[in-house]
């Protein structure tokens, strides 16, 4: 792709959501609409690097997806594709001025746009394909590539959601005061499932996927930029950014995992550590500490750490303590168990991971196994580590994962 | 997350069904199909040739080995496999639950996760 495209894409991207709303608040029809706004997107994708960007880029689009979907209810389809692409030839499109009943974008169509997608009667792969098509202005087939299964699988899953949201009636507005919160919680949700796809597939052959980081950093801080009083809004991007500035040192040449203790801190973005950083320490001065904001401040004490030996390990106890009192997960708990251990010994930190054995969310996971095998190995214990490892191998579904842990088992075999 | 049900059952026991009962079969593989079309979740999914058209080939005094034949003589043989992309293990299990081999007894599916490139540093 060249520099134009890529600037194209940006632009159409950001312009996406805006364009959709404009149609669903005239027209209603989200289903309709969303396909009309794909369609205007790959002709645009199409016709403005080569022949330039429209003056009024986004009057552009509104102009073509409406005649698309005005098209759509007039004519069959066979008609249909001949007219728009006559349509499309035409000139003068460019010229177009913004209709006098369009007004400016309201932030909150985009917030509402992202309210939609992440409705509560969507299964969650759900809501995520269609924020990434609907808000992301991605379309089916770069989804499709980016969560590896085929175009067509994604396109119905993305059907299927639209229509479910048809069936329950949602309507485009913002949720009431007593769902907001549950609703927001959802939006944060898809958005950080977005970041970790991409940000864990960041190696090796599935680039298209690493691409998913950025633009889940994108659309929070677009939310961000309509919902600035949100603590936890801050604190999701605070985390996102605290979290990708590792990836160049996070993984080896050979793509193999490189843990937190052993990455080489030169190679974190401080640029993106300085603004995480900053990020969630302001925000923690005026908003009641969320989850979100929390893990960040957890990644920022690692962050600012001049080396691993150097953690303020102290301090992220009490910060996993918070965690877990805001918001109980075993999740927590062995991660908490694993700070533990470089405060008061791996003694401890087995200790706490005890109950978990009996918590059928953890209960032979195979993050509870890796805990506890790195938890005995520094305790001495190099059989039970070795054992643990190759139990915590055969458990991931994750072949950089299984590789790692196999790593850690050979190297207690061979130190015998 | 992505499973693989693979598809084990007994050769040739479609040969010996009665031509509605054989229908009735490819009419239950078309019913799931379309549904996990439907619902987003079928990846992909091929069916393999007879075992008889099977050949093995394996190392043998450093060298590669050819033979007519499976490699595993056992009563039930590989057919097939469908790859399917959905929430949690229990839904791969009941989709493999509803296979018409599972139901009528002539075979079984595994049904086994597909490893993903992707992982987080421990």
């Amino acid at each position: 792709m060249t520099a134009a495209d890529h600037t194209v894409e940006d632009l159409l991207r950001s312009l996406a959501p805006q364009v959709l709303a404009v149609l669903v608040r005239r027209h209603g029809q989200f289903y309709a609409c969303e396909d009309a706004v794909q369609e205007a997107l790959l002709a645009a994708a199409v016709q403005w690097p080569e022949q330039g960007v429209p003056e009024h880029p986004r009057s552009w689009l509104v102009t073509v997806a409406s005649r698309r979907l005005t098209d759509e209810w007039r004519s069959e389809r066979a008609r249909r594709d001949r007219e728009v692409a006559v349509a499309l030839r035409e000139p003068g499109y460019a010229a177009v001025a913004p209709p006098a009943d369009e007004e400016p974008p309201a932030g909150d169509d985009t917030l509402k746009l992202l309210f939609l997608c992440c409705h509560p009667a969507l299964t969650v792969p759900a809501q995520v394909a269609l924020t990434l098509r609907a808000v992301g202005g991605l379309s089916t087939a770069q989804i499709a590539r980016a969560y590896l299964v085929p175009e067509a699988t994604m396109s119905q899953r993305i059907r299927r959601a639209k229509q479910r949201i048809e069936a329950t009636g949602a309507r485009f507005v913002l949720p009431s005061a007593a769902d907001r919160d549950a609703r927001l919680g959802a939006v944060l949700h898809v958005l950080y499932l977005v970041f970790n796809e991409g940000y864990t597939a960041s190696s090796g052959p599935d680039l298209h996927r690493a691409e998913l980081t950025g633009e889940a950093i994108r659309l929070t801080r677009e939310l961000r930029r309509l919902l600035p009083d949100d603590g936890e809004v801050t604190g999701l991007l605070a985390l996102m950014l605290l979290t990708d500035a590792h990836r160049a040192a996070r993984t080896g040449p050979g793509g193999e995992l490189v843990p937190l203790a052993e990455q080489d801190r030169s190679r974190w973005d401080r640029a993106a550590i300085a603004e995480g950083v900053a990020l969630v320490t302001e925000a923690l001065t005026w908003s009641p500490p969320g989850p979100y904001q929390v893990q960040a401040a957890i990644a920022a004490v690692h962050a600012e750490a001049p080396s691993a030996a150097e953690t303020d390990w102290r301090q992220i106890v009490a910060l996993y303590r918070l965690l877990a009192r805001i918001a109980p997960n075993p999740m927590v708990t062995l991660n908490q168990a694993a700070a533990v251990a470089m405060v008061d010994g791996p003694r401890a930190g087995l200790a706490l991971l005890a109950p978990l054995d009996a918590d059928e969310r953890t209960a032979g996971h195979h993050r509870l196994a890796a805990v506890r095998a790195h938890l005995l190995e520094l305790a001495g214990e190099a059989t039970a580590a070795r054992a643990t490892y190759l139990a915590a191998a055969r458990g991931t579904t994750s072949l950089p994962e299984r590789r790692y842990l196999e790593v850690r088992a050979a190297r207690l075999a061979a130190d015998r | 997350m992505k499973y693989m049900l693979l598809i084990w059952n007994r050769p040739g026991f479609v040969e010996e069904l009665a031509e509605q009962e054989r229908n009735a079969i490819f009419g239950e593989v078309d019913e799931i199909m379309k549904e996990l079309t439907e619902s987003g979740e079928l990846v992909g999914g091929q069916a393999l040739a007879d075992p008889s058209q099977t050949r093995t080939v394996r190392s043998v005094g450093g060298r590669a080995e050819i033979t007519d034949g499976p490699f595993m003589e056992s009563k039930e043989q590989f057919a097939g496999y469908l790859m399917v992309d959905c929430d949690s293990p229990e839904r791969a299990a009941e989709i493999a639950a509803s296979w018409p081999d599972v139901r009528r007894g002539v075979g079984v599916l595994e049904v086994r996760p597909v490893m993903d490139e992707a992982g987080t540093e421990m």
